[in-house]
């Protein structure tokens, strides 16, 4: 079998945890009007990757960033409307990602400065797909455990989040697809060190620093 | 000079205009545009989309102009070549073409100022954003499921060279359905103009080749069925058409 590299786009969703939903609240009033019907989805760009031991510089005047430890399914191939039974068929193998994120407590607009900046999608080594509901996944900045989440309380679990994605857009070989991070996840600042780490998926560690100044 | 891409022949070439509306492959040989199908003119990489980046379109929407850019992402999934054809859904009660000027940078850049914007940027063609507003929802709106549908960003058919372009905040914008014009506006009417986007958006994040910004759209829009033929202009830069299918006639031969 070919070890699929991650080549393509990587697409992200929001408020796919049950503890999120908890925690944001009631979605019925402006600016929400309503839970989410399809998958609430984002882009991180081609800009936004990196890699272990990375030091992720924030945007100017940025002081802090939320560290949204996740997994992304990879695509073995394309896939168009995929139905849910066979949906993780069409993936080749699983990556931990810690989705960063510039603050902000709304979702009503797409976050481009947020969630697009130079670096901010360090990511992991490729692994064989487990059972994602086994998975526990835990963040440590400087030392202190900031997260500890288990991928039993997604609201769509994988096969579900493939079907419900590929309905409108045709994933291809080499995207990722994240699974989900949390509403206000733990945040860092410039000078801290991360590591995240996932159940059979080893761990992922970097930092944090501040434009214009030296690791 | 304009530049496309093709399919042909079992490959895909580059090719520039040739005379009598033919296209030149590289090698000289000369094709009529019944011969082979468009492709868009650059393999894109991140593409950025505007929202109510013209105030009269603003308006027409409701919304107060924005402070800051109001950028969305795009994935390569939505882009299709000149004279190809887009879904409408069954369930879809408003379906609106967005003619915009769309910018194609030319190479890497990072904290840009708007004096050096030009510098980045390789030429010019035209898009077609599709929306499907049935779709809108409250959460990173435009959501993907608006504006990230298979084959919804037609764009091309060429790509023009930014020095053929003098002034690129001064084109006349013009959608026609099935020959009756739709919507006309100009570039010189957006918000926030080409260097202020790329110095925006560079302020965070490094700019590429083959990125691409789809500058936004003014007002009038209108609804779009399934056999409307749709092209969308912009001055000095190509004519983009695309044509509307229904869901038998996209899903016709589906196993």
């Amino acid at each position: 079998m070919i070890q699929q590299k991650i080549s393509g786009t990587v697409y992200g969703v929001v408020l796919n945890d049950r503890a999120s939903l908890q925690k944001i609240g009631s979605l019925e009033g402006a600016p929400y009007k309503g839970a989410p019907k399809a998958p609430a989805l984002y882009i991180k760009p081609a800009n936004t990757r990196t890699g272990r031991g990375a030091v992720v510089r924030l945007p100017s005047q940025e002081e802090s960033v939320e560290v949204g430890a996740t997994v992304g399914l990879i695509l073995g191939r394309a896939a168009g409307r995929l139905e849910r039974e066979h949906a993780l068929d069409a993936v080749a193998g699983l990556v931990l990602a810690a989705d960063l994120s510039l603050p902000h407590a709304s979702y009503y607009r797409p976050a481009i400065r947020e969630k697009c900046f130079d670096g901010s999608l360090p990511l992991g080594t490729v692994q064989p797909l487990v059972p994602l509901d086994t998975i526990v996944l835990t963040t440590v900045i400087d030392g202190e455990l900031a997260e500890e989440r288990s991928l039993a309380d997604l609201v769509r679990d994988p096969a579900r989040l493939l079907a419900d994605v590929t309905e409108f857009m045709t994933l291809a070989a080499g995207d990722v697809l994240l699974v989900g991070v949390t509403y206000q996840a733990p945040r860092a600042r410039p000078g801290s060190r991360v590591t995240i780490s996932a159940t059979g998926l080893g761990s992922l560690d970097f930092s944090i620093a501040a434009q214009g100044t030296q690791p | 000079m304009k530049h496309g891409r093709i399919a042909w022949q079992g490959a895909i070439h580059s090719v520039t205009e040739g005379p009598g509306g033919h296209v030149r492959l590289a090698d000289g040989r000369h094709l009529s545009e019944d011969e082979f199908i468009w492709l868009p003119p650059v393999e894109v990489g991140t593409v950025f989309a505007l929202g109510l980046n013209y105030a009269d379109h603003a308006k027409e929407l409701a919304f107060k102009a924005p402070e800051a850019p109001l950028v969305f992402l795009k994935g390569p999934n939505t882009m299709i070549g000149h004279q190809a054809c887009t879904r409408r859904p069954a369930d879809a009660t408003y379906m609106h073409y967005e003619c915009e000027l769309a910018v194609v940078i030319g190479k890497s850049g990072y904290r840009v100022p708007k004096a050096e914007a030009y510098d980045l940027v390789a030429g010019y063609t035209v898009a077609n954003d599709y929306a499907i507003r049935d779709y809108l929802e409250n959460y990173y709106r435009p959501n993907l499921r608006v504006k990230n549908r298979d084959g919804c960003t037609p764009l091309g058919p060429w790509l023009v060279d930014r020095d053929d372009v003098p002034d690129p905040m001064a084109l006349r914008l013009t959608t026609r359905v099935n020959g009756r014009t739709t919507q006309e506006g100009t570039t010189a009417d957006m918000i926030f103009d080409v260097p202020t986007l790329i110095e925006y958006l560079s302020s965070f994040m490094t700019l590429n080749p083959g990125d691409l910004i789809l500058t936004g759209t003014p007002e009038g829009l209108a609804d779009v069925r399934p056999g409307d033929t749709i092209e969308t202009e912009v001055e000095g830069v190509c004519r983009l058409v695309n044509t509307i299918v229904d869901d038998q006639t996209y899903f016709a031969r589906t196993a």
